[in-house]
Order: C-alpha cells, then sequence, then structure tokens
C-alpha cells in the first residue's frame, strides 16, 4: 500500500506512474527508451495487481495504437517513451486527435535528433509536440519541474484528456524524470478525477447528430450497445466519413477549436517576482530550477529578475506572456534547446518586449552561474 | 440482399465504394454469415480494419467498428481485446496492410496467441493506392510500381502465421464462399489468434494489368487453382505448382493472452501485495 501523509522519496518517473494510478489509469503500452523505462518497469507490476492491463508491445507505434484501442473500450490509457519513439508515436497521435480518443502520452525528452544521447538531458521536442503529427490539430501540453508536480501533472493530464476527448501529452525532461525528490502524496480522496462525457441516453435513443453543436461531444464506448464507428478519416459529427467540404469544414473547426486558447492558462503559469521585475527569466521543466536559482542569485546581487515558469507549453499562456510584455518587462529564456520557445515568447511579445534567449544543447545542464553570466549581460 | 445478413449491416452507408466485379462485398458476406452462424450478440462484436479498399468495410457493418491507421489494425485490436476481453474481435485488413507496413504486428499478435480473428483481403495488390505491388503479389506479376513484373518473392502468409505462432491458420477463395464461412467460425472458436487468409479479386488494379479477364474469370481462376489441403498431401511440388492450398492449413493449442492475463489479475489478487 501507499503510505500517503508520510514523506516520501520519490523519482519523477515514479511519481508518474504513482499519479496515473490515482488518476484511474488502468491499461498501459509502451516499449522500453531511456530515460521512461522506469514508468514501465513500475507498471508491469502495479497494473495487474490493481486489476488493469500492462503491455509491452514490439515497438511504439504498437503502443500508441493498443493505448487508443483500450481508450475506446472506456479504458484509461497511458504510454511513456522518449524522443526516437515519440517520433514513432506521431501517427497514432495524430489519429487520436481526429478520432478524439482520451489518452496520456509521456514523453521524457532526450538529446536528438535520432539516437542522440539517451542519458542526457534536453528540451529539443516543443515543436515535435506541438506539430509532430501532420495537419492541423489541437494538442494539449504540460510540463512539470519538480517531482511533486510530475505527481499533480500526471493526474491533470488524464483529466484534460478525458475533458477534452483528446491526447495529452506530459512533457518531461530527463532531470525532473529521473531526479529524486522528497514528496507527501495527496490522498485519492482529495483529488478531482475527471470522466469523459458519455452519452446520456440509452443506445437506440441516443442520437450523435443531436450533440453536433458540442465542442466536445458524448464517447460512446465499445461494448456498451451503442454500437458506433470510430474513423481517421475526416467525418461527420455521426462519425462516418465524409469529403464534403461544407461538412470537414464545419468539423476541422471544431476539431481546431474544442481547446480553447486560454485553455493555455487552465493550469496557471507560475510568476515569482515580476511585478518589480526589468528581466523575466522564462524556462520551463528542469531548467526552471536553474532559472529560479539565478533569480535569486540575482536578486541578492540587487538586480531586478523574476521567473515566468510556463506549466502548459500548449496552448501557449498568451494572456500571461502579453501582460508581462504589454508590462515593458523583457523576457530572457532559457531552454535545452536552440531556442524553440523562445520564438513562441517572441511572438507573443510582439515586438513589445526585447526578447533574449540562453540556449544550449550539449547534453548537460543550464547552470545557474550561467544563466547569471547571461542576465548580467543584457541587464 | 438475403434478410438473414441484412440485420448486420448499416444499410444507410450502402452502397459500398467498391469498384464492379470486386471480391470484397463477396467476402463480406461470408464474414456476416459466420457471425450469424456463431450467433454473437452484436453489440459485443468489435470489427477493427486498417486502411485500404477492403478496410472500408469496417462502416458497413452494424457492430463496434474501428477504421484504424494503415498497418496497425492488429495492434489497435490488441488494446480492445486486453481491455474488454468479453468483445469478440474480428481484424480485417488487406494484403499490403497486414504482410508489408503491418507485418511486425502480425507476427507478434501470432506469438502472443490473442484470442483476435484476423481476416487479410488477399487481392494480390494495393488497391486502394491504385495498383501498386504488394509483400503477396505474386513473383513476375505487373503492378504500376513494377510494370514488367515484380522481381521479388511473395509471402505466403499462412506459412508466416503458423511460425509465428498462430494457433489456427486457414485459408479461402472469394469463390469458396462456404469454406471461407467455416474456416471463420473456425477462427472465431478458436481461443487464441487465427488467421483467415482469402484470396480475392481485383479486377481494376490488378486482373486487367494482368490479362486475367473479366471478374468472373478471375473467380473461375481462383476454382481452378485452388486445391483443398488434402488432396494437397497427396500432390507433389510440380504437380502444387501454381496453385492455391485452401482449406484448415494448421491448427495447435497454446496459452491465450487475455485469459493468461486475467489468471494473473486474479493470482495476485489472491496472493495479496508480494509485488509492490
Ligand atoms: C502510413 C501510410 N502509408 C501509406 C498509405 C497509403 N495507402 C493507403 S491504402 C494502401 C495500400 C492498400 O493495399 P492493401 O492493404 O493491399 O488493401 P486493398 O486496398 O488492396 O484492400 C496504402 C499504401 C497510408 N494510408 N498510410
Amino acid at each position: 500500500m501507499t503510505e500517503y501523509t508520510q514523506p516520501r522519496l520519490m523519482q519523477g518517473n515514479e511519481a508518474c506512474v504513482e499519479g496515473a494510478l490515482a488518476a484511474g489509469l488502468n491499461f498501459f503500452a509502451g516499449y522500453p527508451i531511456t530515460p521512461s523505462t522506469e514508468i514501465a518497469e513500475s507498471l508491469a507490476g502495479r497494473l495487474p495487481k490493481a486489476g488493469g492491463v500492462f503491455m509491452q508491445m514490439e515497438d511504439e507505434i504498437a503502443s500508441i495504437s493498443a493505448v487508443i484501442g483500450a481508450s475506446l473500450t472506456g479504458a484509461k490509457a497511458m504510454t511513456a517513451t522518449s524522443g526516437p519513439g515519440f517520433s514513432l508515436m506521431q501517427e497514432g497521435l495524430g489519429y487520436g486527435v481526429m478520432a478524439e480518443v482520451p489518452c496520456v502520452l509521456v514523453n521524457v525528452q532526450r538529446l536528438g535528433p535520432s539516437t542522440g544521447i539517451a542519458t542526457a538531458p534536453a528540451q529539443g521536442d516543443v515543436m515535435q509536440s506541438r506539430w509532430g503529427t501532420h495537419g492541423d490539430h489541437p494538442v494539449i501540453v504540460i510540463t512539470p519541474s519538480s517531482v511533486a508536480e510530475v505527481y499533480t501533472l500526471t493526474v491533470q493530464a488524464f483529466n484534460l484528456a478525458e475533458r477534452y476527448r483528446t491526447p495529452v501529452i506530459l512533457l518531461m525532461d530527463e532531470v525532473v524524470a529521473h531526479m529524486r525528490e522528497s514528496v507527501v502524496l495527496p490522498e485519492p480522496g482529495q483529488l478531482q478525477i475527471v470522466n469523459r462525457p458519455r452519452p446520456e441516453t440509452p443506445p437506440g435513443v441516443y442520437n450523435p447528430a443531436e450533440h453536433a453543436g458540442r465542442p466536445v461531444r458524448p464517447m460512446a464506448c465499445f461494448g456498451d450497445g451503442y454500437r458506433v464507428h470510430v474513423t481517421g478519416l475526416a467525418h461527420d459529427a455521426t462519425g462516418f466519413a465524409t469529403s464534403r467540404p461544407e461538412v470537414v469544414n464545419v468539423e476541422m473547426t471544431r476539431l481546431n477549436e474544442k481547446i480553447p486558447a486560454t485553455a493555455g492558462e487552465i493550469i496557471p503559469p507560475e510568476k515569482i517576482c515580476c511585478d518589480d521585475a526589468d528581466i523575466v527569466l522564462t524556462a520551463f521543466g528542469g531548467t526552471a530550477r536553474a532559472a529560479m536559482r539565478a533569480m535569486r542569485l540575482a536578486r541578492r546581487d540587487g538586480l531586478k529578475v523574476g521567473l515566468l515558469r510556463p506549466v502548459v507549453l500548449w496552448p501557449v499562456p498568451e494572456r500571461a506572456i502579453a501582460g508581462l510584455a504589454a508590462a515593458g518587462k523583457r523576457f530572457l529564456v532559457v531552454e535545452m534547446n536552440f531556442g524553440q520557445y523562445g520564438r513562441e515568447i517572441e511572438r507573443v511579445a510582439a515586438g513589445r518586449a526585447a526578447v533574449y534567449g540562453l540556449y544550449r544543447v550539449s547534453g548537460e545542464l543550464i547552470t545557474p552561474a550561467e544563466i547569471l553570466g547571461r542576465i548580467r549581460e543584457v541587464a | 440482399m438475403l434478410p438473414e445478413i441484412e440485420g448486420f449491416f448499416r444499410t444507410d452507408k450502402l452502397p459500398h465504394m467498391w469498384c464492379p466485379g470486386c471480391g470484397n462485398g463477396i467476402v463480406l458476406h461470408g464474414l456476416v454469415k459466420a457471425i450469424a452462424e456463431l450467433g454473437l450478440d452484436k453489440n459485443k462484436v468489435t470489427i477493427v480494419s486498417g486502411i485500404g479498399c477492403s478496410a472500408r468495410a469496417a462502416a458497413y457493418l452494424d457492430f463496434d467498428t474501428v477504421h484504424t491507421t494503415h498497418g496497425r489494425a492488429l495492434a489497435f485490436a490488441t488494446g480492445i481485446k486486453l481491455a474488454r476481453p468479453e468483445l469478440n474481435v474480428f481484424v480485417l485488413m488487406g494484403d499490403g496492410d497486414c504482410s508489408a507496413i503491418g507485418g511486425n504486428h502480425l507476427i507478434h499478435a501470432a506469438r502472443r496467441n490473442i484470442d483476435l480473428t484476423a481476416l487479410v483481403f488477399n487481392n494480390s495488390i494495393y488497391g486502394m493506392t491504385g495498383g501498386q505491388a504488394s509483400p503477396m503479389t505474386p513473383s513476375g506479376k505487373r503492378a504500376t510500381t513494377a510494370p514488367t513484373g515484380t522481381l521479388e518473392r511473395s509471402f505466403d502468409l499462412c506459412e508466416l502465421a503458423r511460425a509465428a505462432g498462430a494457433t489456427m491458420v486457414g485459408r479461402a477463395t472469394a469463390f469458396h464462399t462456404r469454406l471461407l464461412t467455416g474456416l471463420l467460425v473456425k477462427g472465431h472458436r478458436n481461443k487464441g489468434f487465427s488467421l483467415v487468409e482469402v484470396i480475392t479479386q481485383c479486377p481494376t488494379a490488378y486482373g486487367r494489368r494482368n490479362k486475367m479477364g473479366q471478374p468472373a474469370d478471375m473467380l473461375r481462376w481462383q476454382k481452378e487453382h485452388a486445391v483443398d489441403i488434402k488432396a494437397a498431401r497427396n500432390m507433389d511440388s510440380g504437380q502444387l505448382q501454381d496453385k492455391i492450398i485452401i482449406g484448415e492449413l494448421h491448427r495447435s493449442t497454446a496459452p491465450e493472452l487475455t485469459t493468461r492475463y486475467r489468471q494473473l489479475i486474479q493470482e495476485l489478487r489472491e496472493g495479496g501485495g508480494f509485488l509492490d
């Protein structure tokens, strides 16, 4: 039994497992890959004990496919992978988006492209998580910075997936996944658990066309008597394929708008000491920890530095960024890539504020001292 | 449509999108007759299909149906069956779908002996994309991507499935519909992974290019080239050259995955928390 209330030393990947189980996970399929493997290994033992299913599939394409299949029957399903596997999952991810199948995809980023460095931290999948699958599509990507937050955000990932009927990506990095911290888990009763909307009327009476106007429609699950059809082809409100432009237009617009732009604020970005700041460090995931330290060091030296830490990466929490830009703050974006999120900050700042970057891809963490140095350069 | 099968179709989705003379409708008829014969509850039948002409069958059938991605039908079906083992899952694939892009999923579904009934519509060609060579295009036959005939050998999918661990394997043709239905009934009754390959005609993308005549001629070709497995046992390789062996080709027993998984859950629950 998991002991609640007692502080426990826990790794990020373990916290992900605890969070998933607390959210009601009952199906996992995956393929081993560093630095996400602990999630699969732990669930291999835990899930069957909880009456759920763990499957090691033949590859990541099969893993995400099995996850979607399980979710079609009503299961809460998840997979976990890293860069090379995430690339393979793009096909299934797109299917999940198009067919509106809730599931959670954990990507513990490693240095890429290709095999890159398996054990080195990086944050290079920011854009892939947004645009990796083809076609215009909505996406929710959330990113934790601490072990405790891995737990709560994993629960949130399931809740958002169920609420919006869509795959949700939990984008971790190697630092957060492998770091150990002492955490106190909330008791399961304290968690709010969201379940997907289901038909409110029985089979025969239920008519999906009646819900055509709803951004998120009820989901009839396999085996429940509704005899539904699911396809990755463009389809109408009843789920059957169509290529009639007037229907496709309505459906693709609804799909792309069902996750509102304001969803970036569902879990508000963390803003620390921004009110009087001249420079707002902007960082997420493991990098935000170094940025936090750098902010403290800078403040000690009398530099007015704040921190903006987006938790939902996609949709971009534009209100918070725009507000800071309008208030004349300058941004210093720190990330373990060559500026993938920095360009989003520039886009939202729209010329109202200077945006500087500290970007590095070397397989090493960006240190507080480095950040402090860069703050001095731009201050 | 025959009244005994009409209830299994979403008749409002008909007419189908297949070409005149295509064998897919005949195969679908064979499948539905098997489901009728098995007496399955319509609400507990799940159809999983890949991508291709044949995969479009899913939308016409009045069950829970999922039209997945190219090659991945068995992987989706694995998730469905493990999450909800009481469902009767039939997986419909084209020959390219199953043997090329989905080949890896096929061998692993067979190895796991998961209780799925796979039906492969083998029209020897990529139909939906207009007639490119498939791994099951017979050697030397023409395709848009093999204008002078394929240089490659073709797969014997039944042998492949057997070697990978399928516990029931059979082959029929669009001409031998009663055999097809019988094999699907046996396939479903087999508690494990069953694969039924059905040779079917694609007059548009394969027959025309290979001078096989009208659809009726292609069906006649199936009739004349098919040899029942029992007869084939008494024939030598010379006599069997260019023949298609049909019938129940393989049967074995092995533990079935979803059953084993439910047992594991049971054991863990009874045994207490030794796996913490
Ligand atoms: C990943 C991917 N690659 C390629 C395609 C294009 N494509 C659609 S159907 C098909 C082949 C269909 O042939 P087969 O599986 O033999 O089925 P048939 O159409 O003959 O029934 C291909 C290559 C696709 N949809 N997805």
